[in-house]
C-alpha cells in the first residue's frame, strides 16, 4: 500500500498539517490521523465523531427487554409453578430479570458496534508507524495520486515525512 | 512531586513492569500461590469426604461460604461503579485510578461467584441451578432471588470485563510496538490490530461513555439483588425494606476500602509514586469517610427500628449481637467501620496515605464481620427457640476463605505484571502539554473559582491531578 505521512510531536503542528492537506485538495475522508491518545481538544480529534452508537445501544436494550419479557412469560406459562400465592407470570419479580437482560443487550450491542465501526479486529497492512507509540502524531494520506505534491503540506516545522511504496 | 514527566517517560514508567520482573513478583506469586493451593486441597478434601466437613449444621446452613460470597460481591463494587461515576462526571483525577479499580471488580466477582458453587457441596451438579427448562423436570423458578443473582452477577461480570478490556486495547498496541518475540505476538493479538485513528478513538470514547451509563444501574442492582437473598426470607432481622440500599452502601464502602489498599500496595511495589499521588488517596479517603457516615446512618436506622418494634424473635437476634455471644464481633465491627474511619479521616493531618490504608484495613475487616453478623446470628436465632443453634467455622472453611484472599493477591499481581495497571493513554490525554491552550486556561480559571490549587504546568503533577 502506497502512503505518505508526517510525524509530529506537537498537536498544534499536526492540526496545521491537516489544514495544509485540506488546502492541497485532499478530502477529509482521505486524511488519516493516528495517535497514541485521543485529542479531544483539537479539531482533527473530532473528525468521524458522529456515531449512531447510543441509538443502537438503546434499540438493542429495547429488543432485549421485549425478548426477555416474552421468553420469561412463555417459560412460566409452559411450566406453571405456584410460589407463595404469586401469579404464574409475576411481573414485579420478572422486572428484575428483564432489567438485567435489557442492560446486557445494550452493553453487548455497544461493544459490537465499537468493533464493527472502529474496524477491529483487523490485520495490519494499513498506514502505520510504530513511532506513534512514542507519542508522535501521524498525519498522512493512503494511496495518494501524487505523493510529491503533498510533501510540502506535511513537511512543516521540521516534521519527518515518510513515504511507503 | 516536582518531577516533570514527558510523554515518553510516562510510557516508559508504566510499561516497565511488563518488561522487567522483580524478585518480589516471584516471592508474592509463590506465597499467594501456596495459600491458593492449600485452599484447593481443602476444597478437594471437602469434596471427597462431603460437605459435613464444613461447619454448616442445622439450623445454620448459610455460614462462612455465603458470608464470603456477599463480602466479595461487595468488594467488587470498588471498581466499575467508582470508575463509571468518575468517568461520567469527567473527574480528571480518575485517570490513574480507574484501571486499578476495574480489575478489583472483575477478580472479586469471579471469586465471589465461586462461593455458591463451593457452598453446594457437589459442584458438578451446579448446572442444575441454571435457569433453563430441562428434561430433568427441574424447572426454572424466576421468582427465586437465587435466579435473580444468576442474571445480575453474570450481567455485571460481562459488563465489567468489557469495561475493563476495551480501554486496555490501545495500551496493548503500545506494548506491541515496543516488544519483540513472544510478547510482540501476544500483545499484537490482544491489541486487535489497533492503530489509533481518530475514528477508533472517538468510537472507543463513545462506547466507554455508554457503558458507564449502562453499568451504573447494573452495579446498584447487583448488590440490591444480593440483599434480596436475605430480605425476601421471613427470618428475624432479614425481612427488612432497608436491606437494598444498606447493602449497596456497604458494598461501595468496602469497595473503596479495597481500592485504597490495592492502590497503596501498587504504589509501593511498582514505584508509582509519581502517578498515584497523595491527592488520590485523600479524595478516596473523603469518599470513604462519607460512606462510613452513611453506613452508620443505615445501621442506626436498622437497629432503632428493630429495638422500637420489640418483636420477640427479632429482639433475640438483636440482643445476641448487642450483648450476647456475638457482641465482641459486633462492637469490633462498629469500631472498624465507624469509629476508626471517622477518627482518622475527619482529621486532614491523618488523612494521608498511611491513614487511609489503616482506615481501609479496618473497614475491610469490619465489613467482613458485618456480612457474618447479618447471616449467622439470624439463622441461629430463628422464630422458634427449639430451633436455635450455634455455628463454628471449621479449618476447611477457614482455609478456603484464606485461599480466596490469596487468590485476589495472586490474580492482581499477575495482572499488574502483564498489563499496565494505569491506563497509559488516559494519562497521556491528561497531560497539559497535549491540550489546547484555551482549554488549559479555562481549567485554570475553574480551579481558581473552586478555591483549589491552580493547574500546574509540570506534567507529572498536573497530568495526574486533574
Amino acid at each position: 500500500m502506497k502512503s505518505i505521512y508526517g510525524l509530529y510531536t506537537d498537536p498544534h503542528v499536526a492540526q496545521r498539517a491537516v489544514d495544509n492537506l485540506r488546502a492541497a485538495g485532499v478530502t477529509d475522508a482521505a486524511i488519516t490521523v493516528i495517535s497514541s491518545e485521543p485529542f479531544d481538544h483539537f479539531e482533527f480529534g473530532h473528525r468521524d465523531a458522529k456515531t449512531a452508537m447510543p441509538w443502537i445501544a438503546a434499540a438493542a436494550g429495547l429488543v432485549g427487554l421485549v425478548l426477555t419479557y416474552y421468553l420469561l412469560g412463555a417459560s412460566q406459562r409452559s411450566w406453571p409453578l405456584v410460589t407463595s400465592g404469586m401469579p404464574i407470570v409475576p411481573n414485579w419479580t420478572n422486572l428484575i430479570i428483564i432489567f438485567e437482560m435489557t442492560m446486557l443487550s445494550a452493553i453487548l450491542a455497544t461493544v459490537v458496534t465499537l468493533l464493527v465501526t472502529a474496524g477491529i479486529p483487523s490485520r495490519r497492512g494499513k498506514m502505520y508507524d510504530p513511532e506513534v507509540s512514542d507519542g508522535y502524531i501521524l498525519v498522512g494520506v493512503e494511496n495518494p495520486s501524487d505523493a510529491s505534491k503533498l510533501e510540502p503540506a506535511l513537511a512543516i516545522e521540521g516534521a519527518r515525512v515518510k513515504t511507503t511504496a | 512531586m516536582n518531577r516533570t514527566l514527558s510523554n515518553k517517560q510516562l510510557t516508559d514508567d508504566l510499561v516497565r513492569p511488563v518488561f522487567n520482573t522483580s524478585v518480589w513478583f516471584y516471592a508474592v506469586v509463590f506465597a499467594a500461590g501456596t495459600v491458593v493451593a492449600c485452599g484447593a486441597v481443602a476444597w478437594g478434601y471437602q469434596l471427597w469426604y462431603g460437605i459435613g466437613l464444613s461447619g454448616k449444621r442445622w439450623p445454620t446452613f448459610w455460614a462462612l461460604y455465603l458470608t464470603n460470597f456477599v463480602f466479595w460481591i461487595g468488594i467488587s463494587h470498588a471498581g466499575t461503579l467508582i470508575s463509571a461515576i468518575l468517568r461520567l462526571v469527567n473527574a480528571g483525577w480518575r485517570r490513574p485510578v480507574t484501571r486499578c479499580a476495574e480489575v478489583i471488580t472483575v477478580f472479586a466477582l469471579m471469586i465471589g461467584a465461586m462461593f455458591p458453587i463451593i457452598h453446594l457441596g457437589r459442584p458438578w451438579l451446579a448446572f442444575w441451578l441454571f435457569p433453563y427448562p430441562s428434561a430433568r423436570e427441574i424447572w426454572p423458578n424466576f421468582r427465586s432471588p437465587l435466579a435473580w443473582d444468576f442474571f445480575a452477577i453474570n450481567t455485571y461480570l460481562t459488563g465489567s470485563l468489557l469495561f475493563l478490556f476495551l480501554p486496555m486495547i490501545p495500551d496493548f498496541a503500545l506494548i506491541r510496538d515496543r516488544a519483540t518475540g513472544w510478547r510482540r505476538t501476544f500483545y499484537g493479538t490482544l491489541s486487535f490490530g489497533w492503530r489509533g485513528t481518530t475514528k477508533q478513538w472517538n468510537r472507543l470514547e463513545s462506547a466507554m461513555q455508554i457503558m458507564a451509563v449502562a453499568i451504573l444501574p447494573v452495579a446498584v442492582s447487583v448488590h440490591t439483588i444480593v440483599s434480596f437473598d436475605f430480605s425476601m426470607a421471613n427470618v428475624p432481622m432479614w425481612h427488612s425494606t432497608i436491606f437494598g440500599p444498606y447493602f449497596v452502601a456497604g458494598a461501595i464502602f468496602s469497595g473503596i476500602a479495597g481500592l485504597i489498599i490495592a492502590m497503596a500496595a501498587l504504589r509501593k511495589a511498582l514505584h508509582l509514586e509519581h502517578y498515584l499521588l497523595p491527592l488520590h488517596f485523600e479524595n478516596l479517603g473523603k469518599l470513604l469517610l462519607l460512606m462510613a457516615i452513611l453506613w452508620g446512618y443505615f445501621v442506626f436506622n436498622e437497629r432503632l427500628t428493630v429495638w422500637y418494634g420489640n418483636e420477640p424473635h427479632e429482639m433475640a437476634v438483636f440482643w445476641a449481637t448487642q450483648r450476647g455471644a456475638y457482641a465482641p464481633l459486633y462492637w469490633t465491627m462498629v469500631i472498624c467501620n465507624f469509629v476508626l474511619p471517622l477518627a482518622i479521616l475527619m482529621n486532614p493531618y491523618t488523612r494521608g496515605i498511611i491513614g487511609c490504608v489503616v482506615a481501609s484495613t479496618g473497614v475491610v475487616i469490619g465489613m467482613w464481620l458485618e456480612r457474618f453478623l447479618i447471616i449467622v446470628p439470624s439463622l441461629t436465632h430463628k422464630q422458634l427457640p427449639y430451633s436455635w443453634g450455634t455455628y463454628q467455622p471449621t479449618p476447611v472453611e477457614l482455609l478456603i476463605m484464606a485461599a480466596t484472599f490469596a487468590a485476589m493477591i495472586l490474580l492482581y499481581t499477575l495482572f499488574a505484571k502483564f498489563v499496565p495497571i494505569i491506563a497509559i493513554w488516559e494519562m497521556k490525554a491528561g497531560l497539559p502539554s497535549r491540550m489546547d491552550q484555551s482549554v488549559l486556561d479555562e481549567e485554570r480559571l475553574q480551579s481558581t473559582r473552586l478555591g483549589s490549587e491552580p493547574l500546574p504546568d509540570a506534567i507529572g503533577q498536573g497530568g495526574a491531578q486533574r
